[in-house]
């Protein structure tokens, strides 16, 4: 069978860049569905910008990826559009909480809400890179990121402690995600080679500060913290939900149809 | 809105008094603008409401079509710059809900005439983006037509709404040159990418020219509305423009227009095209174009799923409000 499915060599370096670079592809490409459908023009526009910011960030972090990987055997180099193209689901390294389909316009900022509270502390504390290259990335990540959980924190609580009807749908989108925010603060072997070089940070070293950030907005939200301890994984090393084959067939359709275009 | 209260004007019925009909010519005829503020003849008011309104509408609506393709954008680069505009779109239509706002028509009434179809919007956005080809296309000549009608528009003599369209027409021009990049790389690419673009030309062509309206013989508003100095030029002579301006382009992009009549003309060097399919205008305006079922639901889809968060919203305000009042 012919496939134009391309072959990632995942050094270390190369798995950590794409990993944080398909979160943000795949939440920014979540995001962009709802354009043209939000509940207020001033919302649609507002969605849009947080998915540019995170499709930009997805940019800046594949080309570090495609910089770091050793070329291929016919010399051949991964760019940005081979990554986020020619990848099939297992080779994507998301975290499952960014895949999951939209929902209510609820969902959609409750799981905006819980990412960039993790995300926004992180490149903050990833601006102290000593890889300089992933410290300019987090500096301007970070900027995006703060404006991001600003303007969730807000919808948060306006909807939490808005109507009867809000605040259900609301603690409701907050039940259905909670289990996949554990991932978020998952490292493994790779990362902890690059964590003992500078060159990252250790994602669980971010989770107390997540957890009184969030905690702080749903007390504000007159929302409550979910009980449950069960925390789902597989996004970091392929293993996804149903929900990104479908994703990533429409995303990739037509570069897929015509290999070696160019668009 | 703050300029609600400002416009609470008396109702001008008895006031309209031929001196100050003359006036307000007179203010035109010097090319003053008028301001939210200042007297202007009712039907003056509803001429602008109609116009911007309709404006406004075909912007929110306008997105819909290109914005069927930002999940199927072919690179990371299109996916952002689609992604991009398509938000400038929304953001033109706010602006223009606001222009109309100074004349005292709300942004909920207006998007209500919108849902339940008794408000018009461009004609072309009835038309469906089948392939990626059809957004280059669309930036081309859609965008296109749209700086056409608009430019002189930066001239309106309302204020407000001419403020806006200067806006508006910058970003128009990037659309538009984005567009043309579109179909220039496909122009440039394999078979197929060039029978796309050709195909995409072939069915935006047509619906690209009706956007300026019907032909000068029948147009309704258009004198009226020219000594206002709401419309400068009309729909035959922006529809001229427009055909004059893009021929050179489709040649340059070795693409054919789908026009077997089209010629130049010696003396005035204008590209004469063939006949337009009125009948088809008429339809797709009466409702009956290939989309107009499809864009109306989306609208109303998304304006039902967003009450509870428009409600929520609302709630909430009003309980700050009276928190600090207290
Ligand atoms: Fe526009
Ligand atoms: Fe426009
Ligand atoms: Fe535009």
């Amino acid at each position: 069978m012919v496939t134009n499915t391309i072959s990632v060599s995942e050094t270390p370096q190369v798995l950590y860049a794409l990993r944080r670079a398909d979160d943000a592809l795949i939440l920014g490409h979540r995001l962009s569905e709802c354009c043209g459908h939000a509940p207020t023009l001033e919302e649609d526009m507002a969605l849009a910008n947080i998915g540019l910011d995170l499709i930009g960030q997805a940019r800046a972090l594949y080309a570090l990826a495609a910089l770091r990987e050793p070329s291929l055997e016919d010399g051949r180099a991964n760019t940005e559009d081979t990554y986020a193209y020619l990848r099939d689901v297992g080779q994507y390294r998301n975290l499952l909480l960014c895949e999951l389909p939209n929902g209510d316009f609820g969902r959609i900022i409750m799981r905006q809400f819980l990412y960039s509270a993790f995300i926004d502390p992180y490149w903050r504390a990833m601006m102290k890179s000593s890889d300089a290259q992933l410290a300019a990335i987090a500096e301007k990540a970070e900027k995006e990121t703060a404006y991001h959980l600003r303007y969730t924190s807000e919808w948060v609580i306006r909807l939490g402690d808005g109507t009867p009807k809000s605040h259900d749908r609301m603690q409701a989108a907050l039940e259905f995600l909670w289990s996949y925010t554990g991932e978020m603060f998952d490292t493994d072997e790779a990362e902890a080679m690059l964590q003992a070089e500078g060159m990252i940070i250790d994602a669980s070293a971010i989770h107390d500060g997540w957890r009184t950030t969030v905690q702080t907005i749903l007390d504000r939200a007159t929302l409550t913290l979910p009980q449950s301890a069960w925390m789902q994984k597989g996004g970091r090393s392929g293993r996804h939900s149903e929900h990104l084959g479908f994703l990533l067939a429409e995303m990739q359709q037509l570069p897929r149809s015509e290999p070696g275009a160019v668009w | 809105m703050y300029t609600q209260a400002l416009n609470d004007l008396p109702t001008p019925h008895n006031l309209e008094d031929a001196e100050k009909m003359a006036n307000f010519q007179t203010r035109i005829d010097s090319e003053d603008r008028i301001e939210a503020n200042d007297w202007m003849p009712e039907a003056y008011r509803r001429t602008l409401v109609r116009q911007i309104s309709q404006h406004a509408h075909s912007e929110i609506i306008g997105q819909l079509p290109e914005g069927a393709w930002i999940t199927r954008a072919p690179s990371l680069r299109r996916k952002a710059a689609l992604l991009a505009k398509v938000q400038d779109e929304c953001g033109h239509g706010l602006y223009l809900y606001a222009a109309a706002e100074t004349l005292n028509a709300s942004r909920e009434a207006l998007m209500d005439q919108l849902m339940e179809g008794k408000a018009k919007y461009s004609s072309i956005f009835n038309y469906p983006t089948m392939t990626w080809a059809d957004i280059g296309a669309i930036g081309w000549l859609v965008d296109g037509a749209a700086i056409m009608n608009q430019i002189p528009l930066c001239r309106c003599s309302y204020g407000p709404y001419a403020r806006a369209m200067i806006r508006v027409c910058k970003e128009e021009s990037f659309h538009q040159r984005q567009g043309f990049e579109i179909m220039m790389t496909l122009a440039k690419g394999s078979a197929r990418q060039k029978a796309m673009a050709q195909d995409a030309l072939n069915r935006w062509w047509w619906p690209s020219l009706m956007m300026f309206g019907p032909p000068d013989t029948d147009s309704q508003h258009s004198d009226q509305s020219t000594r206002w100095k709401i419309k400068r030029f009309s729909n035959d002579e922006l529809r001229q423009k427009f055909v004059d301006a893009t021929v050179p382009q489709a040649q340059f992009l070795g693409l054919t227009l789908p026009d077997p009549d089209l010629r130049q003309d010696e003396v005035t060097g204008n590209w004469m095209y063939g006949e337009i399919d009125w009948e088809e205008f008429k339809q797709v305006i009466a409702g009956n174009g290939p989309c107009n079922q499809d864009r109306l639901a989306s609208r109303r889809k998304a304006h039902e799923e967003g009450a509870w968060v428009r409600e929520a919203a609302a709630a909430y305000a009003a309980r700050q409000a009276s928190r600090h009042a207290a």
